[in-house]
């Protein structure tokens, strides 16, 4: 029963039916109480896989399908009152109800866990290498001191921290994210465990540091030849890393198959959906992303049918009727069938009692053998919309109306030391000269990692006051010599859409306030607002309803849609959205994505895009310009930045960033950057990218094609 | 196209609904809540209490019995008297009515003051912070308890209860203030209110209508707890023989009585269950607003 999965570590390929599975997971269930007359939420509702040694298994879904409880309760991390149902077998020993002190003993031995954050994952009051040496003896006392501190020297080194001896005595906050999530890493290391369970190790990083952490878990993986459960919500990352998907979706598991199958041939809508809604890096022009209408349903009130139904573009009446098990494809039982287990008919013993983990592909989804058969993808099953050309596309760009030209912009901060006579002990260079502009109905996208400057850059620009050095220009204004009145004017042009959508909405506020706010401050008469917050709340895609309603009782998706409305309420020329998409999951973003390109083509509006996630820069951007330690090291149109990047720090971004394509992404090369970002209050002299490059031989010159 | 489709569909009927209004849907849930209501119906009775209350009695607030001296409750004294023969119940409705204008009035001027100083350094940062601050610093630093009673003297007459009011204000509210600019400080800093700047609202715009009702739980908290607070500094002062004009003191209190006390339980029974109702019914009014104003607590009704 060998998958025929291809490994991508040099783990000896073990064939999953010679040796007993590591960890084996069957039919959990966990159930968090409702306090007083709250109902209960149903978290996970029936996971099942089984691991075996070398394996690496990606987990997958979206936020609130029950992934990390899932794993967490494999760990026994969850808190007493949580109710735990079927079983969890370590080595064929069950390890579901032993109390905490037995558990103890096998968490960090036998199974062992990277948490997301790695900042709250050590104690800031002890050295890294202490705690690093803790792990160590708490599970073998008998060691000497000498003996646990030189193997956590060791681990250090493993994990690739420079200086290992003088970085054992350093405290965690003395590392960057990287490092830190690093030491975690070795830190799970550090007993040989059989089972690493990594939940979200990457997803607090920037992208080359992500590269370095998956780099690293390979060769953690390949060390301690220990199975790996990759928990994550991102395609890309799993695509390249692991052997096994399994796809959740309202606390339950929906497809579950080796990595090739369910990214080529999925039958599942969800994941069909999931993988056509994330935009793709490798590809020019994808058009219109796949968006899944309306959001996962809550877990406490969930629908009798298979949960997926009420968002499933092919849902039949049959989907409501009963949740269908994860079956093998085709095995599914006919609608004849579930129609009359519905209607009361005795039912023959089906498959369903099977529920262990086979290794073979399965799917929850009654319709899974006619997509196999009809081969649909996601394209065939999801309405896409069409989304009309921006119509002064056609118009040369040099001909265009310039909305923003950033001129030689510096923003820099002092670094002061003293409270009573401060004085200058630095500067930190957070944005230094830089120059860009933003052509009538163009999308420039500024990328970077965190750090490099783009929000100062923002909001340097945002505030409109004199800069201090260089000049800003907004719809040919310089913003230097700007009267109070003035600069009042030109922010009806000129507004801004925020990362976040739970704190860039006032909670306080009805969403028609929210809307209205622009409005009323720029003087618009009670019955024209009125219309208008309507007209925009519309516009979004949100409905009438919505307008009484605060931010708190939406989804992430809707509070985006409502801070779109709130920006467009001025019918500004110029939108500046400081990564829109980045705190949405993947199926939300799309029907994000897919408005700001059709409020673009609607109403001719510019956009300053400023994010990190380049696969989503590459859709929606015409040009882009990347940004490294309070400069820009590339400007040019989107095509030939991803096509033909000639800095090397452009290199190293789009090499970093994972394919959701599993063959493309095997055959890849990562080039993996050493180390950290330098401090932008100390940086290498010449070019900045100096400290960071591999190749030694680069010109620092920018590749300015216009387009 | 698909993402409008669906609500384009819900629209065609009303065309533009009229806009919704806030200050209205926000009356009729604090009218909704039963906390609310109890807590109005008993100020209510207090107040009706404490200005009809002399009108029913046949005493003066002055007027001794030397015929029932420290006698117990009867229907002669309701309340009974004290031992110089003054009858409790007119002088708990005398307290009372004082008690009740005090203790509000400080409460919301107080609050009040210190939500406007603390928002407006914290909001603005820089020197007007340092000077409210250096304000706030100095007014802690004073023995405010001496200055009162130096000046309430002073001011003792007919609108002495007025001045003391106000200085009851004037020395009760810089802890609050520093609270509130540390609260600002850090709701500046939200991206809404970066988004109210860069849509050109005016810096005392975003202070009144974002920073301010997104801490308004302590606000109410801090009002609710004034409320008692300014009751008992002014029943201090009156305990001195200082605060409001001798004659009419606060129920609680006679000077020299502490060996009298628990002679006579009606003498301090009545006037204190009249403050504890007085207090709670203010509670559950702070606690329904609160909860009217927050759109995330649980009890109010989605």
């Amino acid at each position: 029963m060998s998958t025929d999965t291809v490994t991508t570590t040099d783990a000896p390929s073990t064939g999953r039916g010679d040796d007993a599975p590591v960890l084996e997971v069957t039919d959990l269930t966990v159930t968090f109480p409702g306090l007083n007359d709250t109902t209960d939420v149903y978290a996970v509702r029936g996971v099942s896989y089984a691991i075996s040694r070398g394996e690496v298994l990606g987990i997958v879904g979206e936020s609130g399908s029950g992934k990390s409880v899932s794993s967490m309760a494999a760990m026994g991390l969850l808190p007493d009152h949580a109710r735990i149902t079927g079983s969890v077998r370590l080595h064929g020993e069950e390890i579901l109800g032993l109390d905490d002190r037995a558990m103890a003993r096998k968490r960090g031995r036998v199974i062992s866990m990277v948490f997301q954050d790695p900042l709250s994952g050590l104690t800031p009051v002890y050295t890294v290498g202490d705690q690093l040496a803790e792990a160590v003896l708490v599970h073998d006392p008998k060691t000497s001191r000498a003996r646990a501190r030189a193997r956590a020297v060791e681990l250090l080194e493993l994990v690739g921290i420079p200086n290992p001896e003088q970085r054992y005595r350093s405290f965690p906050h003395e590392f960057s994210g990287g490092m830190r999530q690093r030491v975690m890493i070795a830190m799970a290391m550090a007993n040989d465990p059989d089972v690493i369970i990594c939940d979200e190790p990457t997803t607090a990083l920037d992208v080359t540091i992500q590269a370095q952490i998956l780099e690293l878990l390979r060769t953690a993986q390949r060390e301690t030849g220990a199975a790996i459960v990759m928990i994550t919500h991102d395609l890309g990352v799993v695509a390249g890393f692991v052997d096994r998907v399994l796809v959740m979706y309202a606390g339950r598991p929906v497809e579950m198959g080796a990595v090739d199958e369910i990214y080529y041939s999925s039958r599942m809508p969800y994941t069909m959906g999931l993988l056509g809604a994330v935009p793709r890096m490798d590809l020019d022009r994808q058009g219109a992303l796949v968006p899944i209408q309306g959001t996962p349903p809550s877990l406490s009130d969930l629908p009798p049918g298979c949960p997926f139904a009420p968002r499933c573009p092919i849902a039949q009446p049959e989907c409501e009727l009963a949740e269908p098990d994860l079956l093998p494809i085709g095995d599914q039982p006919s609608a004849e069938f579930i129609r009359a287990v519905h209607d009361g008919t005795p039912a023959p013993a089906s498959a369903a009692d099977d529920v262990h983990d086979t290794g073979v592909q399965r799917s929850a989804c009654v319709r899974s053998g006619e997509i196999a058969e009809n081969a649909w993808t996601a394209r065939d099953i999801y309405p896409v919309p069409e989304i009309p050309d921006t119509p002064v596309s056609a118009v040369r760009r040099d001909d265009r109306a310039e909305m923003l030209r950033v001129a030689e912009l510096i923003k820099h901060h002092p670094l002061t030391k003293g409270t009573v006579f401060r004085r200058r002990v630095g500067t930190v260079y957070a944005v230094d000269g830089i120059d860009f502009d933003i052509r009538e109905g163009e999308t420039l996208a500024l990328v970077g990692e965190s750090g490099c400057g783009k929000s100062s850059t923002l909001m340097q620009i945002m505030g409109l006051e004199r800069p201090q050095g260089g000049t800003i220009e907004v719809m040919g204004q310089n913003t230097a010599g700007l009267s109070r009145s003035a600069r009042f004017a030109l922010r009806r042009d000129m507004q801004i859409v925020f990362q976040d959508p739970m704190s860039s909405l006032d909670p306080r506020m009805p969403v028609f306030d929210i809307i209205a706010e622009p409005l009323r401050t720029h003087g618009e008469s009670p019955s024209e607002v009125t219309r208008r917050v309507y007209e925009l709340i519309d516009l979004v895609g949100l409905n009438t309803e919505h307008a009484t309603r605060f931010p708190a009782e939406f989804s992430g998706g809707q509070r985006q849609r409502v801070g779109i409305a709130r920006a467009l309420a001025l019918e500004p020329k110029l939108l500046v959205l400081d990564e829109p998409v980045s705190a949405l999951d993947v199926s939300i973003q799309a029907g994000v994505v897919n408005l700001l390109e059709e409020l673009q083509a609607r109403l001719g509006l510019a956009y300053l895009f400023v994010a990190h996630d380049l696969s989503v820069v590459r859709h929606i951007a015409d040009r882009v310009a990347v940004m490294y330690l309070g400069r820009i090291v590339e400007i040019g149109d989107t095509h030939s930045i991803y096509t033909r990047p000639s800095h090397p720090y452009t290199q190293a971004l789009l090499s970093a960033i994972p394919i959701p394509d599993p063959e493309k992404e095997r055959a890849r090369t990562h080039i993996v950057l050493d180390g950290d970002l330098p401090s932008p209050a100390n940086p290498p002299t010449g070019c900045r990218f100096r400290t960071g490059a591999r190749s030694s031989s680069h010109s620092p010159r920018t590749n300015r094609s216009s387009a | 196209m698909s993402t409008t489709h669906v609500s384009k569909e819900h629209l065609e009927a009303p065309a533009a609904p009229p806009a919704p209004n806030r200050l209205k849907d926000l009356g009729r849930q604090l009218l909704g809540t039963r906390r609310v209501i109890v807590g109005l119906v008993l100020l209510a009775l207090l107040a009706l209490f404490a200005f009809l209350g002399p009108l029913l009695s046949g005493w003066e607030v002055g007027e001794r019995d030397f015929t029932d001296m420290l006698a117990a409750p009867s229907p002669e004294h309701w309340m009974g008297t004290n031992e110089t023969g003054q009858d409790i119940f007119t002088r708990t409705t005398a307290g009372l009515r004082k008690s009740l204008l005090i203790g509000l009035l400080v409460a919301v001027l107080t609050t009040g003051f210190a939500a406007l100083v603390g928002s407006f350094a914290g909001y603005f940062g820089g020197l007007v912070d340092k000077g409210l601050m250096w304000v706030a610093d100095l007014a802690l630093v004073l023995p405010n308890f001496v200055i009162l009673a130096i000046l309430s003297t002073h001011f003792a007459g007919n609108g002495g209860w007025f001045v003391l009011v106000i200085l009851l204000a004037v020395f009760s509210w810089m802890v609050t203030s520093k609270m509130v600019r540390g609260m600002t400080i850090s709701l500046r800093e939200r991206e809404y209110i970066h988004a109210a700047r860069f849509m050109g609202v005016p810096p005392h715009r975003i202070i009144l209508r974002h920073i301010l009702p997104n801490m308004s739980s302590l606000l109410i908290a801090d009002a609710t707890i004034m409320v008692s607070a300014a009751i008992i500094g002014e029943t201090a002062l009156s305990y001195f023989g200082l605060g409001v004009h001798a004659r009419r003191q606060p129920r609680r209190r006679d000077r020299r009585r502490f060996a009298v006390r628990h002679h006579g339980w009606w003498m301090f029974a009545f006037p204190a269950m009249l403050l504890v109702v007085m207090v709670l019914a203010v509670n559950m009014i702070g606690d329904g607003l609160r909860d009217a104003l927050d759109p995330s607590s649980k009890s109010r009704r989605s």
